[in-house]
């Protein structure tokens, strides 16, 4: 008999996949949009800003359910500074989910621009008009976003080292089926 | 090596690929394997090379006065989109008026365009904005053909003045462009910002209640008589003669346009911005631009806008003028790098008489 395999709860697992998808698309939609003079670029903005708001909002959700359910704790036998890098890199990837929608709504709002979901349904603004907040959030928000892909990449890779090479029931931990 | 240690390989290396074709694929979004692609920051770029740096300043149509006011709608653009602006009543302007090029201390006497530039704030905080000059056609039709037309008309370091060769060369590929010059050189322009006739430049799709879409057009006409600049005095007037007459008449009054919205007939270029439409096409007075403030960009309201001509209420989108998307990304890149710096004062907004502002 195969020792049962802690996994985290369902909710949180959908969730995260569904995050995952939303967020590596919402990264190459971010970097393509602003890379281009074509008609593709305003395609992508319109987006790109709902896109933002819904993974904000899951991000929210995620917590809670992060904070309420309980979470299979990492192998005994991983070494320490995995464990230590497991947990920072969570926190990074957490602390971004929230900052990248954050900061690119503020920086809109510094910008003066609308924030439009769809349609005529705008946002309020996040802050007032500023032109020093926006340039320097409007670079910010590109920095985030490349430390955000970085850090997926090592959470993939980990992850792929969890599954592949330790097989240590870490990855199965969050796949969606039992 | 045992099978155990080889498969382990195989895994590490599958990982690696995995990995690596995730980031080739980010890269190549972000268009860093694709050099040839343009991006709003190359068009900034050639404007830099084109004028220069100046920090703090817009990359182009540096050189600028804030004015406020309203537009008063008739009600009869209501037949052509259902934008809340539309609706006869008041909303509030913010705008600017411009002159071309990326100096902000040129003097007005230059023969470039003269522009204007609206933010309009409909009651239900939807934001319609737009950037408008005094010739119906523009000086290039793609956004490639704007970054060369700068690069091919940037002073040569050596003289000071544009390589004659390199302009000769981007003419004779761009006739379009050859006749937006004649058209500069031939018609007589406006003495002054109050009596200029401003074009949309880039055709838009209006929508109406009932959701059809038209190509549309539209244009700023003033109810100040035409007076043809005098060319020849150019030399002799004040460095900010535009910005200074504009004043002294808003100290006098109010300055009013008609907004008069074209509608293109199938077959109108309506994605070509240097060719014109014939002029027997439908026109609609949907309302009056009324002017009654101006002040110097330093403390008036309009230096933190960017004026994104595809900032659009529900009732108006863009056409597929390839203009449009570079505009709006240039301006984009523009304002972030201009707010990021800091500003010295242009020569006029030193000016006391523009310093000033009206009333």
């Amino acid at each position: 008999m195969k020792p049962a395999v802690a996994q985290f709860p369902l909710a949180l697992r959908l969730v995260h996949w569904l995050m995952a998808i939303l967020v590596i698309a919402m990264l190459f939609i971010g970097v393509g949009m602003v890379s281009t003079v074509s008609e593709l670029r305003t395609w992508l903005i319109d987006l790109h800003r709902p896109l933002g708001i819904l993974i904000l909002c899951l991000a929210a959700l995620r917590v809670c359910l992060r904070l309420t359910g309980r979470t299979p704790p990492l192998p005994d036998d991983l070494p320490i500074w995995q464990k230590a890098a497991a947990y920072a890199s969570h926190l990074v990837l957490y602390a971004l989910m929230f900052a990248l929608p954050l900061v690119g709504w503020t920086m809109l709002s510094a910008g003066g621009y609308p924030i439009i979901l769809f349609g005529t349904v705008h946002l309020p603004p996040l802050g007032p008009v500023d032109p020093t907040l926006f340039s320097l959030l409007r670079r910010a928000h590109t920095l985030l976003a490349f430390l955000l892909f970085l850090t997926i990449l090592a959470h993939l890779g980990a992850a792929l080292f969890h599954a592949w090479i330790r097989r240590d029931g870490v990855f199965r931990s969050m796949v969606p089926w039992r | 090596m045992n099978r155990t240690a080889s498969t382990l390989l195989l895994r590490l290396a599958l990982i690696g690929v995995i990995l690596l074709v995730f980031t080739a694929g980010f890269a190549f979004a972000a268009g860093w394997l694709s050099p040839h692609r343009l991006t709003p920051a190359d068009i900034v770029d050639s404007l830099q090379i084109n004028s220069g740096v100046h920090p703090g300043f817009r990359r182009a149509h540096a050189k600028g006065l804030c004015i406020e006011g309203t537009f008063q709608a008739n009600g009869n653009g209501t037949a052509l989109s259902k934008a809340r602006v539309f609706t006869a009543g008041d909303v509030p302007v913010i705008g600017r008026f411009s002159t071309g090029g990326g100096q902000p201390d040129a003097p007005d006497g230059r023969l470039v365009f003269h522009a204007i530039a609206l933010s309009l704030t409909q009651a239900n905080g939807e934001t319609w904005r737009m950037a408008l000059d005094d010739t119906p056609i523009f000086v290039v039709a793609t956004p490639r053909a704007f970054r060369d037309f700068q690069l091919a008309t940037a002073p040569d370091p050596a003289t000071g003045k544009p390589d004659p060769v390199r302009t000769r060369d981007f003419l004779a590929d761009h006739p379009e462009t050859r006749v937006f010059m004649d058209w500069m050189r031939d018609q007589p322009l406006p003495s002054s910002f109050a009596n200029g006739t401003y074009y949309s430049i880039n055709a838009f799709r209006f929508t109406d209640a009932a959701g059809e879409t038209r190509h549309v057009r539209w244009s700023l006409v003033p109810e100040t008589p035409f007076e043809a600049l005098d060319k020849s005095t150019l030399a002799t007037l004040s460095p900010d003669f535009l910005f200074e007459d504009v004043v002294h008449r808003l100290r006098q009054g109010p300055l009013r346009w008609h907004m008069i919205v074209t509608v293109a007939q199938p077959g109108d270029p309506v994605d070509d911005a240097t060719k014109p439409w014939p002029a027997d096409r439908r026109q609609v007075d949907v309302g009056t631009l009324t002017i009654n403030r101006a002040a110097a960009e330093e403390n008036g309201a309009c230096r933190n806008i960017t004026f994104d001509p595809l900032i659009l209420p529900s009732g108006i989108s863009p056409s597929d003028d390839p203009l449009l998307p570079a505009r709006s990304g240039v301006y984009a890149v523009s304002l972030t790098r201009r707010d990021g710096e800091p500003v010295d004062p242009s020569a006029a907004s030193k000016n006391p008489e523009i310093r000033r502002g009206a009333p």
